[in-house]
């Protein structure tokens, strides 16, 4: 990988992205950038639009108004190239439950073209990295939520991707594990240069130094770090800004 | 990457499918128990019902048994396409679709990788019935058993295909039981796979020529004949035309910016 081009581009741009279902407007002129080592946390509410927007990141949708680049590739034109920069954790389990661990993630590899040396080093290493590699012959399905998130996320980096999405990768989870999830994804950032979109609407798994990216029916309410965030809605907590942004919202 | 990529991303599909198939042992008994019921039951009774004349490829005058054989076959592959993308509607739901979905390959190559699996599932489950048909005294040319796979490698990509086809329109699993109605049991009793072309003429025309286009009849028939060491032409083009014809179409079904997405109203 050459992480000096990768400092010059943005892991993740989004110009004028706008999206709708039917008449209703999902996303509306959707602007922000992901820089490379950023956790950028994308919060808001049920129903802001974040699913939609990752769906269009992921090229699960199509949509005709607006640009999203990763790494420099046109998701749209250069479809491939961009996909192969992109781990994602979706927000439902897309393990194989009936299969191992070791099997879901050869198969993961598989498909991102890793011979089985090096499929079988890189999952030793992201299982090691989260204390998952002792379990790697259990089938998922003997897991339990906070280790089959464990298993997606080591998943989601076998390939060494530059941009991490998580869509609310902690809902359902028990605080320890949400915990540890939190952490060892920042890790991720500080120690290896990974740039994270991460989706929630849980404010306590927001770091000091994170880029906030406010979303609120579709459209950006605000973005920036924490200070600035706090400084530009002139509130204490991050709790009072979201409530401040969104007042009105459902859900 | 290339050719090596692809190489390991459909071994890795093809893998996974025949791995998750063994597992499910429930599956494979009931996907031979379906045929087996049929050869045993159904066509023993019947077999008194129904004078069968003398029609290629057959050389003598056969059971009924015999003559239900090749539609059984075709039977297990009907069912196993309309099961593997009854999967991938499940999985596009619980979302190991987009797994497949979000890696570095062109779409039709993943598809086409899907329909691989789900045909070479299927191969296997003829096989075994093809032996457990030997067994009760069921037996084709021994050369027919080896002719007889090709016609089943377009067979089941032919149905596999129709069924992608089908799980790139369908949003949820619940419309796909209708569809198993619609599609599958029209398909297989509108066929030759339970009594030739030349007897349903007697009873009706009409439905004659719908079985003549169903292109399981000929998918059932190119089966038949290969069995029997000979080459069906007009079967085979069929079948084949089929095939290209329903891929096509399911690979702009799950084009983004065309297929199933679309329909949900996204822009």
């Amino acid at each position: 990988m050459n992480d000096k081009k990768i400092q010059d581009i943005a892991s993740l741009e989004i110009a004028g992205l706008s999206f709708s279902y039917g008449g209703k407007k999902a996303l509306d002129n959707v602007t922000f950038s992901v820089n490379s080592a950023e956790c950028a946390i994308l919060l808001g509410p049920n129903g802001a639009g974040k699913s939609t927007l990752f769906s269009l990141i992921t090229r699960l949708y199509d949509s005709h108004i607006g640009k999203i680049e990763l790494c420099g590739f046109d998701v749209k034109q250069q479809t491939r190239q961009a996909l192969s920069k992109l781990g994602v954790v979706f927000q439902q389990t897309t393990l194989d439950l009936d299969l191992t661990v070791m099997q879901n993630l050869r198969y993961h590899a598989a498909l991102h073209g890793m011979n089985r040396k090096q499929a079988n080093e890189r999952i030793q290493e992201e299982l090691e990295r989260l204390s998952m590699y002792d379990r790697r012959m259990e089938t998922v399905r003997q897991l339990n939520g906070g280790h089959k998130r464990r298993v997606e996320i080591a998943r989601a980096l076998l390939h060494q991707p530059s941009l991490l999405l998580l869509d609310e990768p902690t809902v359902g989870l028990d605080v320890p594990s949400r915990k540890s999830i939190v952490e060892h994804v920042h890790r991720l950032v500080d120690d290896h240069g990974l740039s994270v979109l991460w989706a929630t609407h849980l404010i306590d798994e927001i770091a000091a130094d994170d880029q906030l990216i406010i979303l609120h029916q579709g459209q950006i309410k605000l973005k920036g770090s924490v200070n600035n965030v706090l400084q530009a809605t002139g509130t204490e907590s991050i709790n009072d800004a979201f409530k401040k942004l969104t007042q009105g919202a459902k859900g | 990457m290339n050719i090596l990529h692809y190489w390991r991303a459909m071994s890795g599909i093809i893998g996974r499918e025949l791995w998750r198939f063994i597992k499910q042992r429930e599956r494979f008994v009931s996907a031979l128990v379906r045929p087996l019921v049929w050869l045993f039951i159904f066509a023993a009774g019947f077999r008194a019902a129904l004078g069968l004349a003398i029609t290629p490829p057959y050389e003598t005058y056969i059971l009924y048994e015999v003559y239900i054989t090749p539609g059984l076959m075709g039977m297990i592959q009907l069912f196993n396409g309309m099961q593997s993308s009854l999967s991938m509607v499940y999985d596009r739901e619980m979302g190991s679709m987009r797994i497949l979905m979000v890696c570095p390959l062109p779409r039709w190559f993943l598809l086409l990788s899907k329909l691989v699996a789900g045909v070479a599932v299927s191969i296997l489950q003829v096989y075994v019935f093809l032996l457990i048909a030997w067994f009760y005294g069921i037996e084709a040319p021994w050369e027919g058993y080896f002719f007889v796979l090709p016609a089943l490698v377009l067979a089941g990509a032919m149905l596999g295909a129709l069924g992608l086809l089908l799980s790139s329109f369908i949003k949820q699993l619940e419309n796909f039981a209708g569809v198993m109605n619609f599609v599958i049991f029209p398909m297989f009793f509108m066929s030759t796979a339970l009594y030739p072309l030349w007897k349903m003429k007697e009873s009706s025309e009409w439905l004659h020529h719908l079985a003549f286009f169903n292109p399981f009849s000929q998918a059932v028939e190119l089966i038949r004949f290969s069995l029997y060491g000979q080459f069906n032409g007009f079967a085979f083009t069929y079948t084949f035309v089929a095939f290209c014809i329903f891929m096509l179409v399911a690979v702009l079904g799950y084009n983004p910016s065309k297929g199933m997405m679309m329909k949900k109203g996204g822009r």
